[in-house]
């Protein structure tokens, strides 16, 4: 396996055609998925934080959270628009595709974030818009102008991003952080590597063709394999801190357990795996796994457990 | 003009819909300014 990284002339995108884009397009920049996912972790933060906030203030707290996650996807799609251009998985995204100009991309990006963060404070505190602008400035700045293409420690740092959010709904709730808010931001700080490493073991080809350095490119297969074993292994105990700090209960301590046990199989399965396989396993399951800790956390606390 | 407006293209739909959505979100961020003060207001 040659993983020296080869040199690619990128071609440029289409030029875009004002007015060609459509909703549909807008709603792509805000990466929906990811904006899932986020949202449903703000929401954990919201339910397990001390105190308790008006329905109305919940829903609009974690309307704000995802649009703060939409806006940051638009700024990371504008910035990244010359790569994804050259990634398979990327490349028929509304800018590098053409159907969209980058300056609308950006002030759309833009406008999200002064908004998500001004109606936090309103909604809210100003603890948390503080917290939702520092979530939005790490993932643009830190994450996609500054380490993303620089260094193969781009997804262990740059993560905490994705680490942020049930911080955000906490401080919305309790104006502060606290220990359970760390314990949540730790469980998906640990989780990012192996989950995005598990894509990029499967998806290394786009990632070298755009000269993202990523694991599997920069210090090979096998090693990614190792690391993600790795995390593995501190991840599954780590799961069980929301339990072992009086903040879930013993539903909790049991699915996190067993869901663990399963992780690091697949860990071990990518480590014995010569294919694919495991690795595309790996990251569905991964994506599960977070929802499914998050919804009994979620599940335990709304059914009447109050730590 | 009026033959434009009959058979309008793919263009003015897009336009159409991106105008509509505008509007809503337009409508919706009102709503949630009036909700949000009225439940700060009431002690919520």
């Amino acid at each position: 396996m040659n993983d020296t990284p080869t040199e690619i002339t990128a071609t440029a995108p289409p030029v875009a055609l004002a007015g060609e884009e459509s909703v549909a397009d807008f709603v792509a920049l805000l990466k929906p998925r990811v904006m899932s996912l986020v949202v449903f972790t703000g929401l954990a933060g919201i339910v397990l934080a001390p105190g308790a906030l008006h329905p109305v203030l919940a829903v609009s707290v974690l309307l704000c959270i995802a649009v703060g996650a939409g806006a940051s996807g638009a700024i990371n799609m504008w910035y990244e628009r010359d790569i994804d251009a050259l990634m398979e998985r990327t490349r028929n995204r509304p800018l590098p595709a053409g159907r969209m100009e980058p300056g609308t991309a950006l002030g759309f990006g833009v406008v999200l974030a002064v908004g998500s963060v001004t109606v936090m404070g309103l909604a809210a505190n100003w603890t948390a818009a503080a917290l939702l602008a520092l979530t939005i400035g790490f993932y643009v700045f830190v994450y996609t102008v500054w380490l993303k293409r620089r260094t193969v420690h781009n997804i262990v740092i740059g993560g905490a991003a994705g680490a942020f959010p049930p911080i955000v709904g906490w401080a919305a709730v309790s104006g502060d952080i606290g220990l359970g808010a760390i314990a949540l931001f730790a469980l998906i700080f640990i989780w990012t590597p192996p989950h995005f490493w598990a894509l990029a073991l499967y998806r290394r080809g786009d990632y070298q063709r755009a000269g993202v350095p990523m694991l599997p490119v920069v210090a090979g297969v096998r090693e990614t394999r190792k690391q993600i074993l790795l995390y593995t292994l501190l991840l599954a105990p780590l799961a069980l801190a929301p339990w072992a700090i009086g903040m879930a209960g013993p539903v909790y301590a049991v699915v996190a357990a067993v869901l663990g046990v399963v992780f690091v199989a697949l860990a071990v399965g990518i480590w014995f795996d010569s294919g694919e396989r495991y690795a595309r396993r790996t990251f569905a399951y991964s994506i599960l796994y977070l929802f499914l800790l998050f919804a009994v956390l979620i599940g335990e606390r709304l059914l009447g457990f109050q730590g | 003009m009026a033959t434009v407006m009959k058979h309008p293209t793919a263009r003015h739909k897009r336009q159409w819909s991106k105008n509509l959505a505008i509007l809503a979100i337009l409508a919706g961020l009102v709503v949630l300014f009036y909700v949000i003060t009225i439940v700060r207001m009431g002690g919520g």
